[in-house]
Formats: structure tokens, C-alpha cells, sequence
């Protein structure tokens, strides 16, 4: 459609005006909600799968069902609040699959008190970052983060690094305000409590551990 | 106020979603708890870390190739859609 690609180029098309379009069938339309969002379902898929094929299939089954299912949507929430949550719960199956010694939810190992004490109180270098290189710094992130229960991890990626509010991630995991404020703190400590080994300052610091 | 009691606001006071009365008393706490002061600062970089490094970027020819693959199946199925 000429005016949606028109206006697109000028950045203004509005989500809502892309989907409509999508439902009457302009598949260029879809094609631009899924050159939006592509990226961003990519990392939500990597941080709960932790594996690249998964993340690819469920780039491209989150989309396709969105696209077979565009009908369903009734437009009460984000096109992209909706998408996501379908991206979640393909990318959580897949996990099941991968684990099936154990069950994968998102409620798995919430009432653990593992990390929720702070062990480690050495401050960090100045520049953490600065101490490795680019791709081992990468390394240290994923093996890092690959370590959090599910539950915590998909809080984690959705509030803090794809910077959605407290509210939409509720909405996306289909999880309570309190109960996602609650998994976001224990993700945070865990993760600081685990980086700590790799970024404290080595002068003054307590080696005992 | 306890550190406990501090740990149990973190995530709050570091979204700056607590209100004035608390974040004074979260402020005091802080400043004569040095243990408190580490976790608080290291757990805003470890937040910083993960936001400013993003991992698992999507690869343009990655991308693309998915792209590719997502709308031709889009295809397939409008097309299946009209001839029932």
C-alpha cells in the first residue's frame, strides 16, 4: 500500500495503522511491524532459550501466529505487548522441550531465598567493562545470566533491558505487579551477587572467596 | 532502618518509584551502610552493564533471511486462506 510506505519513510505511521492495514490483508504492512520488532523478539528469544536455533524458530513462529491470528487481536493492548507475549510462551515450550528431565514456568524457583541475601559486598573496579574484551565480556553476560531461573531471567530481559515498564511486563507474562517487582529484584541481586566474581576490585577488596 | 528493610526497596528506589518520605530514609540509610552503598551501586551497573552491552544481537543477514522465510509463509497462508 503507496500511503503506508509513504508515511513509513517519514517515520510517522503509527502502530495501530500498520496492524489495521495487516488485517485487511497488506502484507507490506505486516512486513514493517516485523522489521520494527524483529530484533527485539530475537534478544527476548536468546535470553529464555540460550540457544540460537530456538530463537530463530520462535522469531518466526511468534510472527507467523501473529499474522494468523491478527484477527484476534482487538487492539485493547501494544500490537507489541501482544506479540511479545506470544514470543514468550513459544520460547518457553522450546525450552520445555530442550529440558525434559524438569518443567520450565515461570513461576519455577520463585520461592527459593538463593541470592536474595547479599554475600558478596566487595565494591567493583571503576570501568568493569574496561577490564575485559568486547566478545569475553559477552561470554561473561550469558554465562551469567544463563544461570537465573526462567522466570527471573524473562523479567530481567523484559524491565531492564528492553526497558518496558513494570506494568507491561505484567501484562506480557500474564504475572501480578508485585509478583514481577518481586522476580526483578531477586534477578537483580542474583546477577550483581554472580558479576561481582569477575568485576570487584582487586585492591582492598575481600579475597577470601 | 535495617538493611533488609533497605534490600526489600532496592528495586524501587533504584526506578525512582518511591516516594520522598522513603527515599529520605532509603538516602540515610545508605549513607552510613557502606554494605548497603556496594550492593546499591554495583546492582545499578550490573542494570547499566546488561542495558549498554546488549548480547545476542540479530546478524543482518540473519535478519533478512528470516524476514524472508516469516513472509513467504505469510504468503502461503493468505493464499491458502482464499482458496479454501
Amino acid at each position: 500500500m503507496e500511503t503506508i510506505q509513504k508515511k513509513n519513510e517519514e517515520g510517522v505511521t503509527s502502530e495501530m495503522a500498520l496492524v489495521l492495514a495487516a488485517k485487511k490483508g497488506d502484507l507490506d504492512a505486516f512486513s514493517q511491524l516485523v522489521k520494527r520488532y524483529d530484533r527485539n523478539v530475537f534478544r527476548i528469544a536468546q535470553h529464555i532459550t540460550h540457544n540460537d536455533e530456538d530463537a530463530q524458530d520462535v522469531v518466526q513462529d511468534a510472527f507467523l501466529k501473529a499474522y494468523t491470528n491478527l484477527e484476534q487481536f482487538q487492539g485493547n493492548s501494544k500490537f507489541y505487548t501482544w506479540l511479545v507475549r506470544i514470543a514468550v510462551n513459544e520460547a518457553l515450550m522450546r525450552l520445555r522441550k530442550r529440558r525434559t528431565d524438569r518443567t520450565v514456568s515461570l513461576d519455577e524457583d520463585v520461592e527459593t531465598e538463593e541470592g536474595s541475601m547479599p554475600r558478596e559486598v566487595a565494591d567493583w573496579s571503576p570501568n568493569p567493562e574496561q577490564m575485559y574484551g568486547t566478545s569475553e565480556l559477552g561470554d561473561i553476560l550469558k554465562k551469567t545470566i544463563q544461570g537465573l531461573p526462567p522466570g527471573f531471567r524473562t523479567v530481567f530481559v523484559l524491565r531492564d533491558v528492553e526497558q518496558l515498564s513494570t506494568e507491561e511486563t505484567a501484562e506480557m507474562l500474564g504475572l501480578s505487579v508485585p509478583a514481577v517487582k518481586s522476580r526483578l529484584l531477586r534477578a537483580r541481586l542474583q546477577l550483581r551477587e554472580r558479576l561481582s566474581r569477575y568485576f570487584k576490585s582487586n585492591r582492598g577488596g575481600d579475597e577470601s572467596q | 532502618m535495617k538493611c533488609n528493610d533497605f534490600l526489600k526497596e532496592l528495586t524501587d528506589y533504584l526506578d525512582g518509584a518511591v516516594n520522598e518520605g522513603l527515599k529520605a530514609e532509603l538516602d540515610e540509610h545508605l549513607h552510613w551502610c557502606r554494605e548497603c552503598h556496594v550492593v546499591m551501586n554495583t546492582t545499578k551497573k550490573t542494570i547499566e552493564i546488561y542495558r549498554d552491552n546488549k548480547i545476542y544481537e540479530l546478524p543482518d543477514a540473519l535478519r533478512t533471511r528470516l524476514h524472508d522465510a516469516i513472509m513467504s509463509k505469510c504468503r502461503d497462508n493468505k493464499s491458502s486462506k482464499k482458496t479454501p
